[in-house]
């Protein structure tokens, strides 16, 4: 019989809550989904364009945010083992790491992102209308794709924070580490969509 | 023990607005909805009045084509996408399922606030930029790219609302799974419910896709990334498959939930439990899956592959199968029971016969051949009203009329209930069958105007419009009067048999004191007779 009699008992649904955050998840990832789609069919399209337009992109600073998101989800699931195992200094720190690490990513962001700009690649510009269409096409993806997962790393590194003083308070505890956990899912999903934006853009070339 | 009407501390409009209890919440998008529901109407009845002033217009061409979007806007997105989820969802289902809320109650309150904020923005842009969005709901590129009114900011306040619908989907499949009394399986579930939990799984999974894209619409415009513009190499067919991608599977989002008040509905009125009960319970997730595979039935003239029309052909025709095993066991159902036609059924039995006009006429336009004759006319405005308008709304009244002695504890006058149902039924099929006979004969849609061979079919269908938009203050004014001066109902005015029924009438702030324990299936009238 699955019925969750527990959850009755006016005390928080500990696994109710991943369950439910696990649905957020699946969410965000058909929100990129459709972004993938449309890659994958103008990719079929315009193949040779964005070959091409690949190899305007800094493949160094994307390859160098992803090993900054890594490690940021490895301090992130740091954190949370050391939470639960009664270390709490060493979890706000992982904590904190995770966060500036993440505050790291968006910094090379900026700088890669400035750096096309002033080479006229953005959408609109002067330089893209007098190339194929493919390659407008292919930075007009490019901006959506890294810009709305930049939007998801800096809601991230907001939601971490508000961990971060929670553990701080001791509202999260190494007993109540749930909130914790779940937030780590949301780094993670964050993560992964950029494993995925490393191939298809930087090392398209 | 008091009613969750008058508990909570907080006394007033805060008591409200900031209450987490599901009941009060579906109070909230009911007084909301319906709110929008009647500006929606006028703007409809506005329309049908401009076609028969023709020289000059009574409205500006431009104005025709801002009332369509808006009304259609309102309608889908504010009315029937919540629908009945949002109203009798939030306030029945823990009930059902014999909980004590939903799983997130807080959540649930901010997609009340998420569906407001989408709601004023949208209102918002009608009234500033340069002139109301006129896109139709549809927001179709290159058009929606083009055209110099406010799209940004409608197609915000959209992205808005589909956010709010995902939060409550999300909430109903957790309560759903997590939440059901002890001894509530799976199989003990009331239809109700079980129609919620494939509606819930439909908003999770489709409404991000219909998100992203406004999304890209609101970049293009900004921006001007491209994707979906001709002129940058984008293609606006990838737009129209993203769109129907959600925007069909969400016309089951609109069905479903109807189509499981109806469920609980028959049975209550004809005394006997419901036929095929588990026929009923997975049709509902089999409509779910099929009807997420056939969006491309909006796109037979916009040049897709032939094998790709053909599938969707298919798939349109297949969806139909489990569509049909409803509306066979709700007759079933009805078979060899005893029958009382008390105002809730009467609306219940209303929904059967306009769905069932509704579902036939999609069909015909799931032939590929018939639909390029149709496509684009009035025959498919006339057909969404009949499914939309003829089954989501009257669903909405048939439950509203079931479930309101419970959720107000006042009963209302069942004449007047009866009464309104004549204009409504008569002025419905004249507005929605004479366009279905116009739009057969060549009446193209989104026109402010006509041409003098549709002229008498125009005065039908507005005169029509007119009867019904009577037949529905006069419905709604009884229960406003029954809110204000109402006799105390009953706990089981209906002799209903799900979980609700045994609660009082209004129920109590905690809704049971005791959880129950789930001995049975639901629907069991006899109960000597075992399962
Ligand atoms: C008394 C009630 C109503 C009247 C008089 C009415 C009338 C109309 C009219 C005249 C049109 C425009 C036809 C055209 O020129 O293409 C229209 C469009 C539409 N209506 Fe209604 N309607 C009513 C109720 C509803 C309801 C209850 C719904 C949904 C549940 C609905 C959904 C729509 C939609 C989606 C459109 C298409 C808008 C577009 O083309 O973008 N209507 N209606």
């Amino acid at each position: 019989m699955t019925t969750a009699a527990g959850a009755h008992g006016g005390h928080v649904d500990h696994e109710g809550a991943r369950f439910g955050m696990w649905l957020f998840l699946f969410t965000e990832i058909l929100l990129f989904g459709g972004l993938f789609i449309l890659y994958a069919a103008y990719r079929a399209r315009y193949p040779n364009e964005f070959h091409e337009a690949g190899g305007h992109l800094d493949a160094v600073i994307g390859v160098a945010n992803t090993v900054i998101l890594l490690t940021s989800s490895l301090t992130m699931a740091a954190s949370i083992t050391a939470l639960r195992t009664g270390q709490r200094r060493r979890a706000l720190a992982s904590l904190a790491g995770t966060i500036a690490l993440g505050v790291l990513f968006l910094v090379n962001k900026y700088f890669e992102w400035s750096g096309e700009i002033a080479r006229g690649f953005y959408p609109d510009s002067p330089l893209l209308a007098g190339r194929p269409q493919g390659e407008q096409i292919f930075f007009g993806l490019y901006y959506s794709m890294t810009g709305l997962h930049g939007l998801h790393v800096m809601a991230g590194i907001v939601l971490l924070a508000v961990m971060l003083a929670l553990v701080l308070r001791h509202r999260i505890t190494g007993g109540e580490y749930h909130k914790l956990e779940n937030a780590g899912l949301y780094w993670h999903l964050v993560d992964v969509i950029w494993v995925f934006l490393l191939p298809l853009f930087y090392l398209a070339a | 023990m008091s009613s969750y009407l008058d508990t909570g501390g907080r006394g007033g409009i805060a008591g409200w607005i900031f209450s987490t209890d599901h009941k009060r919440i579906g109070i909230l998008y009911l007084a909301t909805m319906t709110g929008l529901f009647f500006v929606a109407v006028v703007i409809g009845v506005l329309m049908r009045v401009e076609q028969l002033v023709l020289d000059p217009p009574l409205f500006a061409p431009q104005v025709y084509n801002a009332f369509f979007t808006v009304h259609g806007v309102i309608m889908i997105f504010m009315f029937v996408l919540p629908g009945l989820g949002a109203v009798f969802g939030n306030f029945f289902l823990p009930i059902m399922i014999g909980a004590r809320d939903v799983s997130f109650p807080r959540l649930n309150l901010m997609s009340w606030y998420a569906f407001v904020a989408g709601t004023v923005i949208v209102f918002v842009s009608l009234f500033t930029g340069d002139g109301a969005p006129d896109t139709g709901w549809t927001f179709y590129v290159p058009f929606s790219v083009r055209t110099g009114t406010n799209v940004t900011l409608g197609l915000t306040g959209v992205f808005m609302l589909g956010f709010s619908s995902i939060l409550t989907g999300l909430n109903f499949i957790t309560t759903i799974h997590r939440l059901r009394a002890p001894g509530m399986t799976w199989h003990r579930m009331p239809l109700f419910a079980w129609s919620l939990y494939g509606t819930a799984w439909v908003q999770l999974l489709a409404t991000p896709i219909v998100g992203i894209t406004l999304l890209l619409v609101i970049a293009e415009r900004v921006f001007g990334i491209g994707v979906f513009d001709p002129a940058k190499g984008g293609d606006p067919i990838l737009y129209q498959h993203l769109f129907w991608t959600y925007s069909h599977p969400a016309v089951y989002i609109m069905i479903l939930p109807a189509m499981g008040a109806i469920t609980e509905i028959l049975p209550t009125f004809a005394h006997r439990t419901v036929f095929g009960y588990k026929a009923i319970a997975y049709s509902s997730m089999a409509i779910a899956f099929l009807g997420s595979l056939v969006w491309g039935h909006h796109m037979f003239t916009s040049g897709m592959s032939e094998q790709a029309n053909l599938l969707f052909s298919l798939f349109t025709f297949l969806v139909a199968v489990p569509s049909a095993i409803k509306v066979f066991n709700w007759t079933s159902t009805l078979y060899k029971g005893s029958i009382e036609v008390r105002p809730p059924m009467l609306y219940a039995l209303t929904f059967v016969f306009l769905f069932a006009i509704g579902g036939l006429t999609g069909l015909m336009q799931g032939a590929l051949a018939v639909n390029v004759h149709l496509h684009d006319t009035y025959f498919i405005v006339g057909h969404f009203h009949y499914v939309m308008f003829g089954g989501t709304g009257v669903a909405f009244f048939a439950a509203l009329l079931y479930w309101f002695p419970k959720m107000f504890g006042r009963t209302y006058n069942e004449r007047v209930a009866n009464l309104a149902w004549a204009p409504i039924f008569v002025g419905f099929n004249l507005l929605y069958f004479g366009m279905l006979v116009l739009g057969y004969m060549g009446m193209p849609r989104r026109y402010f105007t006509h041409l003098p061979q549709y002229h008498t079919g125009h005065v039908i269908a507005s005169v029509g419009s007119f009867i019904l938009a009577a037949g529905l203050v006069l419905f709604f004014a009884n229960l406003v009067v029954a809110l204000l001066r109402g006799k105390r109902a009953e706990s089981n005015p209906w002799g209903g048999v799900t979980l609700e029924w045994r609660i009082g009438s209004p129920p109590p702030a905690e809704n049971f004191d005791v959880i129950p324990e789930i001995q049975g299936r639901p629907y069991r009238f006899n109960p000597e007779v075992s399962e």
